[in-house]
Order: structure tokens, then sequence, then C-alpha cells
């Protein structure tokens, strides 16, 4: 690991009891800062490396590294996952109450990082009030509030509609451009990886091992036009080889 | 509008089985005590009206007090049970158990328990050993029902087993304890009434007791009227839990 590495994945395997192996072996480093796309057909064991990475899961065979301390870790799933009962707001703060912070201060950084993502204002609606796009904002938002170094984002706009992650692709970027922490971001959609990431990892059909790996050396947030530019195709279609490759070589 | 159109057909279809039953009890001269008609069952709830709001009142606090028992009971060992998996794998049978035997089958063993001079007490009893399943279950239910990446995300955080407690688990439960307490209402007034039967003393002077008394006077109107109270009285109980029910998950949803 170099100095600026954040967490690595070496030489991982997981193996679940009764369902057989899920991932690896699989090797990732992540340096701090960078933006990473985990691209892979259903079942490859994208989002149980995902898991190790945040530290939810343990691995059968290999070693994690992980540089954050407890709280400087934050997942967004593939789901709002707000609590119901609480309104945006102590959703929202709900990461700060559980690390100690006081009430007055938990509420004021709540109110900032819902600001951050667009939602002043609906500070006090509840999840079930919310539309899809802005119950992830502020999901995203709680993501945000603690300020983690190292940020997991788990197919968190496979449920929504194209405009609207279009929309909240460019939002992650912005948001990063403030406290610029890592991102691993687990995703099907070929055209998002790479919108989003300044390297793509492929990885081939389950138990899921690297298929290929892709460099996207583009400025963030990403310029108007992007999607357009011959660099984006480029990097899509090599993306896409590796995909294929990887999907070959498990069939 | 609405809520008055969608009372006439059950209104109606009422209005014409009283009617028939009127007709039916006329024209062939039954006798009263096998089948008075509801004409003869109005004027024994107004003889009787006192004594069966005496008598209604004595069962609804009963049952009540044995939801409450119950709430208690069955909420407490819930989430004592939340605590290890262990501890629920050996509890669980044996409240199958209690919720699968008959309450009349327990029953003489309570009353002897409490105490011949005290049907009251075993009456509240018996009833909380009928409300408890539904709430226990209910409760330990919710209690695991959290969403699990919500779970996973105060894993990551580091909670304590208090604040997923305080902040996650019992939050999630309320919907089930309240679909719990609403189910376990109606089984404590079934409860409170075969326990009375059983107990078969006047005793705790409930509206069991009058159909009993009733009957074995050959009172059949009388019977009729304290059934009709208690059916007045089990459908006010269940008509004041349903609507708890809508304005509580409409505040735990927040719409």
């Amino acid at each position: 690991m170099t100095s600026r590495a954040l967490a690595s994945l070496a030489a991982v395997e997981v193996i679940y009891v009764g369902r057989g192996p899920a991932l690896g072996p699989f090797d990732l480093g992540l340096e701090a800062g960078e933006i990473v796309a985990l691209v892979g057909p259903s079942g490859c064991g994208k989002s149980t490396a995902l898991r190790l990475l945040a530290g939810l899961e343990a691995p059968t065979r290999g070693t994690v590294t992980r540089a954050p301390g407890r709280g400087e870790t934050s997942v967004v799933f593939q789901a709002p996952t707000l609590a119901p009962w609480l309104s945006a707001m102590a959703n929202v703060a709900l990461p700060l109450h559980l690390a100690g912070v006081a009430g007055d201060e938990a509420r004021r950084r709540a109110r900032e990082a819902l600001a951050r993502v667009g939602l002043a204002g609906s500070e006090r609606a509840r999840p079930a009030q919310l539309s899809g796009g802005m119950a992830m904002r502020a999901s995203l938002a709680r993501a945000m509030v603690t300020e983690p170094k190292l940020l997991l984002l788990d197919e968190p706009f496979a449920a929504l509609d194209e405009i609207t992650r279009r929309a909240l692709a460019d939002d992650v970027l912005a948001l990063w451009t403030q406290t610029k922490p890592a991102i691993v971001f687990v995703t099907h959609n070929v055209e998002e990886a790479v919108y989003m990431a300044s390297r793509v990892v492929v990885m081939s059909a389950g138990p899921g091992r690297t298929a290929g790996e892709t460099v996207v050396d583009a400025p963030v947030p990403r310029p108007a036009g992007f999607r357009t530019t011959p660099q984006f195709r480029h990097a899509a279609e090599a993306v896409s080889d590796d995909l294929a490759a990887g999907m070959r070589t498990a069939a | 509008m609405n809520r008055l159109a969608a009372l006439a057909p059950p209104l109606i279809l009422i209005v014409a089985l009283l009617t028939a039953w009127e007709w039916a009890c006329r024209i062939s001269h039954v006798p009263p005590y096998l089948l008075p008609p509801p004409s003869a069952v109005v004027v024994a709830l107004e003889q009787n009206a006192a004594i069966m709001a005496v008598s209604g009142w004595r069962t609804l606090t009963m049952a009540l007090e044995a939801l409450i028992a119950a709430m208690l009971f069955g909420g407490g060992l819930a989430l004592t049970v939340s605590l290890s998996r262990t501890l629920d794998q050996a509890v669980r049978p044996l409240a199958t158990a209690l919720q699968v035997t008959p309450v009349v089958a327990v029953a003489p063993l309570v009353v002897i328990w409490m105490g011949v001079d005290h049907p009251d007490r075993a009456i509240v009893v018996l009833a909380a050993i009928v409300a408890f399943f539904p709430i226990f279950s209910g409760t330990a239910r919710g209690l695991a029902s959290a969403d699990p990446d919500l779970e996973r995300l105060f894993d990551l955080y580091g909670a304590t087993r208090l604040q997923r407690l305080i902040r996650l688990r019992l939050p999630a439960a309320l919907p089930f304890v309240i679909e719990g307490a609403k189910v376990a209402s109606g089984l404590a007034i079934i409860g409170a009434v075969v326990a009375e039967f059983v107990a078969g003393s006047g005793g705790a002077q409930g509206l069991a007791w009058r159909i009993l008394e009733a009957g074995n006077r050959l009172q059949t109107a009388k019977m009729f009227a304290a059934i009709v109270a208690l059916a007045l009285m089990a459908a006010g109980v269940h008509a004041v839990f349903q609507s708890l029910e809508q304005r509580g998950l409409k505040w735990w949803r927040g719409r």
C-alpha cells in the first residue's frame, strides 16, 4: 500500500454457507479521494465487495485493510433506506446522534447536508412524502453528513428514472468536490460507471474476479456534453469489451 | 356522504332480518321462552337497561384490565426474548402451547388458584392469557422487522445495543404492536366472557352472568338482551381500536 492508500482488498474470497462462492479471489486498491466504479453482471459479488470495504462483513480468505475509523465510512444502499417514522432531518442527523453529537449541532449539520443535496425546505417531510429521487438525495445527505473519507454506493440509482439518475450522478460528483472522499460505486450500467468514475473495474460473472480496468482521465465534475466525447465513447467500449470477456470466461 | 352510503346496505339487511324474525314469531306462535320476537328483546333491554349497563361495564373493565396485563407481560417478554436467540427458541414453544390450549380447559384451575371467592381475578387472568399471544408474537415480529440495510447502517456507525433498541427496533415494532393490541382487545372480551361462564358464579356480575342467570330462569328475551349488549360493547371496542390503529399508523408513516 502506498501512503495515500485508503483501503484495499487483497486476494479476498467470500464463500457463503449453503450458497457457495460469491466473490474472488479479488483484489482492489483504493487511494484517498479517487472515484472507482465496480461494474459486473448481477450476482458477481459487487455488493459483497462493497460490504467488505465497509467492514460490514469479513472475507472467508484474504485480507481487508481499512484506514478509515469508525464513522468515517458511509454507505448508500439501492433503496433510500430511510426510517419511515423519522423526518428527513432526523434521518440525516441519525449518524451524528449515534456518534453522540449534541442535538442542536446534529440538527444544524443535518440541515446543511440537506441543503447541499437540494432538499432545503423538506426538513420536516417524512420519507413517505418524498419522491424516489428526493428520498435518494436524503439518503445521500445522510451519508455525507459525517464527512466520510470513504463513501460506498451500492447501485444507488438503480430504481430511479434516467433523468433523475443523471441529475443525481452530477450531484454526487459536485458533492465529491467539497470534501473529496474516496468513492466506490457499484453499478451494472456501463455509461453511468464511465461518467462517474476515474477508474472503472470490471468484474466477471460470479464468483467475481477482475476482468479488466479502464482509467477515465477527465475533469470532475464532468464538463457539459461529456457523454458525447470520443473519450467517453472509447472508455465505454473498453468497459463493454471487458464485460463481454468476463461473461465468456464464466460461461 | 360516502360513509352514509356505505352504512345503508348492512342497515337494510339488519332491518329485513329483524322484520322476518318478528313476523315468523307472530305467525307461527313459537313460545317466547324458545324464541322471543325482536320486540320482546327490545322490551327486555329497556326494562334491564341499568343492570345491563352495569354488567357491561364490569365485563369491559375486566377485559381492559386483562388487555393491559397482557400488553405489559407480552410486550415485556417479547422485548426480553429479542435480546437472545437462545431465549427466543426456549420461549416460543411454551408461548405457542399457551395459545393453542383452549382457555375453557385452563379456567377451572385458574379459578381455584385465584380463590373461588374472587371470580373477577380469575376472569382477568384468563382473559389476559387469551390476549397475551397476539401481543407477544406481534411485538416479537415487529422488533425483528427493521430494514436489514438500516440494521447494517447501525452496524456501520457502531451503534450500541441500547441505541439500536431505542432508535431502530422499538419504533420499527410500533405498527406490529398496535395491530397485536387490536386483535388482543377482541380476544380479551371473548376471554372475559368465556371465563365468567366457566367460573359459573355471580361474583363478577358481568354480562356472561346475566346470560347464565336469565337462561336458568328461562327468560330468553333477557338472554338475547344481554347478547345484544355484549355485541354492541364488543363492536364499540373494536371501532375504538380500529380508529386508534389508523391514527397510529398515519402518525408513524407521516401520511
